[in-house]
């Protein structure tokens, strides 16, 4: 299930939480990033969707789609762009 | 023991050659499948605004009009496998299309993975995509708000770059090795209204500067007195041409030197069975419009050669 957060939420449901969050930090004018969305929702992960400017900030985003694996509140691996199933299954392994 | 699909045609890469070579071949009834690494769209979802498609107007988006492309292709019966194919292999009448999830069996194969940005070559370019470094400028020129940006290039992306950023940004430098940009006219003259651009004529770049993790700057050489320049700038927009994605067929069909799949006339290539369209093609001309006209070519082809197999297999 992927779910949109609100910055608000970021420190529950991502740096609280327990195991492997994937967030995606997005922008809806972006192609790739739109690109991107069913590729996730079809990995059917437990995964956060954010798009709060102060978020992306504070871990250096400066390109959409960036998607960062979040363990145990930790981030841990960073990637940029849209990408393939099989490469994000990798990824998140 | 694995599952064996077996198809009538397959079309690789869910784009606008890819789409509009599904809805002929699905209209023309041959139930296509459509492999796609990602998501349909190509790089015209990654577009921000299209101006010269016929039909629709200054206002629609890539991702817009790549989404009706894909519906209709669809609604007439393409089927979308959301897999990257990895290899293709000719077995006379039948081709066989791998991906990391399965094996697919088919009589035609319709190539139209179109193209992807090219790379400068450049050290850090890799670690610095993402912070600083980026080839897509509608995408992420919001990061950069009023800060200094380059955009490298002389091309219609180059100069629809350097338009757009223009807007955001606090100044745009735009840097072509030429003296004189490739794009076409039009851009020449809305480029020229731009206050806070500066050319950098006959200059190409040398080297990325890195400060804290990310882009600082860029180091430029003038080509022809070889005098070196810097410029601090929070982000480089690369936009130096396309290169196809032709990786995964290079075994089965031949090749232009620049990486393009070999196509005789319009759709075909040297081997029976197999065609391409659209970008990923050796063409003159790599538009939405051309792609679009590519699929239909190839869609009718592919037709073509399945009812000489079938003459052949009935014989």
């Amino acid at each position: 299930m992927s779910q949109i957060i609100a910055g608000d939420q970021f420190q529950e449901k991502v740096l609280n939480a327990k195991g492997k969050v994937l967030v995606d930090f997005f922008a809806t004018w972006c192609g790739p990033c739109r690109m991107l969305a069913p590729v996730l929702d079809e990995l059917a992960t437990e995964k956060a969707i954010d798009a709060s400017p102060e978020i992306a900030a504070h871990f250096n985003v400066t390109s959409v789609p960036t998607l960062i694996l979040f363990k145990d509140g930790e981030a841990v691996k960073q990637t940029v762009g849209a990408q393939p199933k099989q490469n994000l299954l990798a990824f998140i392994a | 023991m694995e599952d064996i699909k077996l198809f009538d045609v397959a079309v690789i890469g869910a784009g606008p050659a890819g789409l509009t070579a599904a809805l002929y071949a699905a209209r023309a009834g041959l139930k296509p499948v459509v492999f796609e690494r990602i998501s349909p769209g190509g790089q015209l979802a990654q577009t921000e605004h299209v101006e010269n498609y016929p039909g629709y107007n200054v206002n629609t988006s890539g991702f817009d009009l790549a989404m009706i492309m894909a519906d209709q292709a669809f609604s007439f019966g393409a089927k979308l496998v959301s897999e990257e194919v990895a290899s293709l292999e000719d077995m006379g009448n039948m081709k066989v299309v791998r991906t990391a999830f399965g094996t697919y069996w088919t009589k035609a194969v319709i190539v139209a993975t179109g193209a992807r940005p090219k790379k400068l070559g450049l050290p850090l370019e890799d670690e610095l995509t993402g912070k600083g470094i980026s080839y897509c400028a509608t995408c992420d020129g919001n990061f950069f708000r009023g800060k200094d940006v380059v955009v490298i290039g002389g091309g219609d992306t180059a100069a629809a770059d350097a338009i757009y950023l223009s807007r955001i940004c606090n100044k745009v430098y735009l840097v072509h090795r030429r003296d004189k940009l490739r794009a076409t006219p039009i851009y020449h003259d809305r480029l020229k209204e731009v206050p806070n651009l500066e050319f950098c004529w006959n200059s190409v770049a040398t080297s990325l500067l890195e400060e804290n993790g990310r882009l600082s700057g860029i180091q430029l050489a003038d080509v022809k007195t070889k005098a070196q320049r810097q410029i601090n700038a929070s982000a480089v927009f690369i936009a130096v041409g396309m290169a196809p994605n032709s990786e995964a067929f290079s075994s089965v069909l031949p090749l232009s030197p620049e990486g393009y799949v070999l196509t005789e006339g319009t759709a075909k290539t040297p081997v029976p069975g197999i065609f391409a369209a659209g970008d990923v093609r050796t063409t003159p001309l790599r538009q939405v419009v051309t792609a679009v006209a590519d699929g239909a070519l190839a869609a009718q082809a592919a037709a073509e050669y399945l009812d000489e197999l079938a003459d052949i297999e009935s014989e």
